[in-house]
């Protein structure tokens, strides 16, 4: 997926313009941002746990060629298959291989951001393979031929009555408008696609080392639908998700949902360790696990390291102010918010998306709710001084800071020219005290008054003081 | 760590208004209240001269080598004082967590950075926690409401210092927000980068202001104030903006009453 985060801003205006889509982003603070707080609340070692989650996390990356081959050797045991790819196309080209060697014609899928990131449903497509998503909002958004516009609710970005019409038309009849009249049609023909897939791929949220097990959770029961009832179950997924021990999944799963959802546990958590065994009485014949690198190998070692945490729960882009006003569709690619930001410079390059860290106001509240304690801020803050390493900052920015960093660094020029422009802005804002329009400052006072100086610096009038008394105490 | 007390006078310390760049251009008023309240506290109080800026606009702006020189010239304004107190906890955050970071070659300064930064406060945070003040000789009549800068409260915990004191404000009367830790939009750069991502946020917040029904709107973080207060004004709102310690403070000897930000000076 070619990135288009360059137009970020041009996005961001026409999310704000768009009043069904900010009604729906609106939603996100009364539900998952409500209850991500209620479930933190509610759980009095909640912030042990997320230090716990850290610490698994930052041990897992430590020894990742450790866990690695542990969990291929235990999958292997188990009777499942592992493919590293090291790219997304050699993902896509391995997922494509065994389509063909199923001789597949359709393929059920359960929601998989690494899925997204790689390209498969595009190439699914493009080869003859029809693809079915499952996930609630990955069908609605499958329908629409839109990206998902968050992590969790691929389509949070729509309204009840957007998905109406779109079912409507899709699916014939008269329009429904009760959200679970919505999910029972969902459902309905959902519940067909299972039988006819050849192939069912899901992603994954862990994969455990110690016995090769895949963790997946949902709340629809769609993931077990999807690798339990074709013959062929492939998942896609990326090293990152890899932990030691069963124990440690479920500390993580413990964070998860809270910080997602504010749900106490996923609805559903499937744990699935090999392909179907003689005595199973279901389960798929054949197990294959499409491991993603595409670049994260090159975050070890690196500042970025610690990005590599993510669980992929949403609680930053729930939280974040700017995410809430452009929503996720504005960020141009796979992954949004700000995980997004860290993330989409490392897949798709700074020089397509340094749009991305600059839309943060580092309020620190995506670090502050961040489960696995990933400081996102001075993460952003990396992409930015590459950005500025290479050049990619604009010009009038660059210039403009290297002036103020000349300026700064020699008090007694900085006096003066403080000194002047404290002179010269406060006459000219006498009358008002503040101004509606200046040059240079549109950016500014398009939306806001810009309050005036008051005519003196702070270091002069404290200067015209010296000798003073201290004030009565 | 805490740090040594001056030799001379343990139970004066020796305090270095940074006085942050936005108060020396903008709002002097706000340094004068800063210096009346840390005297009230016990300090001795000094302005170094050589100060200008702590950096944060380059270092958030990705230009290492800016934000490293201007951090040096930190390093040795400041190294004297017993502790350094900005009147915000933007600047104070810079200082007493990143200062530190932008010395990864330089195993010297950053230590020197390190030892500095304990020693960097926040001015409410300094007076609640440090220095023990438990109310400040003011009074102020109205209604005020609270915004939490992102900095103060995510980086330094400033969030019930400047409430305590304000309670104690005769006039005061204090109302919450319905979301006081939600960022104003300000962000520094952000709100010329992304100007409409920005008004709408701080749109957001003027109208999370307007619905607690206060006339006056207090913050620790000059950037934050004249963000909201520029918006209020343009909204045509008569919420009056102060930094938190020019109410504590009181207008000061001499003045009756002190202009909110963005008001014609009388």
């Amino acid at each position: 997926m070619q990135p288009t985060s360059l137009a970020f801003e041009a996005k961001a205006h026409a999310a704000l313009d768009n009043p069904a889509l900010q009604s729906a982003l609106g939603s996100i603070k009364t539900g998952w941002q409500a209850g991500r707080s209620r479930a933190a609340e509610a759980l009095p070692e909640f912030e042990a746990l997320r230090d716990r989650g850290r610490d698994i996390k930052n041990h897992t990356l430590q020894h990742l060629d450790l866990y690695l081959e542990m969990f291929e050797t235990k999958l292997a045991a188990a009777g499942g298959q592992l493919h590293f790819a090291r790219d997304a196309a050699e993902a896509r080209a391995t997922v494509l291989d065994l389509c063909r060697t199923a001789e597949a014609r359709a393929v059920t899928k359960s929601k998989s951001m690494v899925a997204e990131e790689i390209g498969i449903n595009e190439h699914l497509e493009a080869n003859g393979i029809e693809r079915i998503e499952t996930d609630l909002g990955e069908y609605i958004i499958q329908l629409r031929k839109e990206p998902p516009s968050h992590l969790v609710g691929p389509a949070v970005h729509l309204t009840k009555d957007q998905v109406s019409d779109l079912f409507a038309e899709h699916h014939g009849g008269p329009r429904i408008e009760d959200p679970a009249a919505l999910v029972a049609e969902a459902r309905r023909v959902l519940r067909e696609k299972y039988f006819q897939a050849d192939i069912g791929i899901t992603g994954a949220n862990f994969l455990v080392a110690e016995t090769g097990t895949i963790v997946t959770v949902t709340n629809e029961g769609n993931a077990e639908l999807t690798q339990g009832l074709p013959r062929t179950h492939i998942v896609i997924t990326s090293l990152e998700k890899l932990v030691p021990t069963i124990d440690d999944a479920f500390t993580l799963l413990r964070l998860l949902a809270r910080s997602a959802t504010g749900q106490e546990f996923s609805a559903y958590t499937t744990l699935v360790t090999g392909p179907k065994r003689p005595a199973d009485l279901d389960g798929p014949d054949r197990l294959h696990v499409v491991l993603v690198d595409n670049g994260r190998t090159k975050m070890l070692g690196t500042a970025l390291q610690e990005m590599l945490r993510c669980i992929r729960c949403g609680a930053c882009m729930n939280h974040c102010p700017v995410y809430l006003a452009a929503g996720g569709h504005a960020y141009g690619w796979v992954y949004v918010g700000p995980m997004g930001s860290v993330l989409t410079p490392q897949f798709a390059g700074i020089e397509e998306t340094h749009t991305l860290p600059n839309a943060s106001t580092f309020c620190g509240r995506c670090e502050a709710v961040c489960p696995v304690r990933i400081p996102l801020p001075k993460l952003m803050r990396h992409w930015r001084e590459v950005q500025f390493e290479k050049g990619l900052t604009p010009p009038t920015a660059r210039y403009g800071l290297r002036a103020w960093g000349f300026v700064a660094t020699r008090p007694a020029l900085y006096r003066a020219v403080t000194r002047a422009a404290a002179a010269v802005l406060g006459l000219l804002g006498r009358g008002t005290g503040r101004f509606r329009h200046l040059p240079l400052a549109g950016g500014w006072t398009q939306s806001r008054d810009l309050p005036a100086p008051s005519g003196t610096t702070f270091m002069a009038a404290w200067a015209k003081q010296a000798g003073r008394p201290s004030e009565p105490k | 760590m805490r740090p040594a007390p001056s030799a001379a006078a343990p139970d004066r310390p020796r305090v270095a208004l940074f006085v942050t760049c936005l108060v020396d251009l903008f709002r002097p008023s706000i340094g004068f209240a800063a210096i009346r309240l840390l005297e009230a506290a016990g300090c001795t109080v000094e302005v170094p001269k050589a100060q200008t800026c702590c950096g944060q606009p380059a270092f958030n702006s990705g230009d290492r080598a800016t934000a490293e020189a201007i951090a040096r010239q930190v390093l040795d304004t400041f190294e004297p004082y017993d502790y350094v107190v900005a009147p915000s906890g933007s600047c104070a955050g810079m200082l007493r967590r990143h200062l530190p970071e932008l010395f990864d070659t330089d195993p010297v300064a950053r230590e020197r950075a390190s030892v500095l930064a304990e020693r960097c406060h926040e001015l409410l945070g300094f007076l609640v926690d440090i220095r023990g003040l438990k109310e400040v000789a003011s009074h102020f009549a109205g209604t005020v409401t609270y915004h939490d800068s992102c900095s103060g409260l995510r980086e330094l915990g400033v969030k019930a210092q400047p409430r305590q004191l304000l309670l104690g404000v005769p006039g005061v009367d204090l109302v919450e927000m319905r979301e006081p830790e939600v960022c104003c939009g300000f962000g520094g750069t952000f709100c010329v980068k992304y100007p409409e991502i920005s008004t709408r946020m701080v749109s957001d917040k003027t109208a999370d202001i307007a619905a607690t029904g206060a006339d006056t709107l207090a913050a620790g973080d000059l950037g934050c104030l004249m963000n909201m207060a520029g918006r209020l004004q343009r909204q045509g709102s008569k919420v009056r903006a102060y930094h938190v310690a020019e109410i504590l403070a009181g207008p000061g000897a001499g003045t009756a009453t002190l202009p909110g930000i963005g008001e014609r000076r009388r």
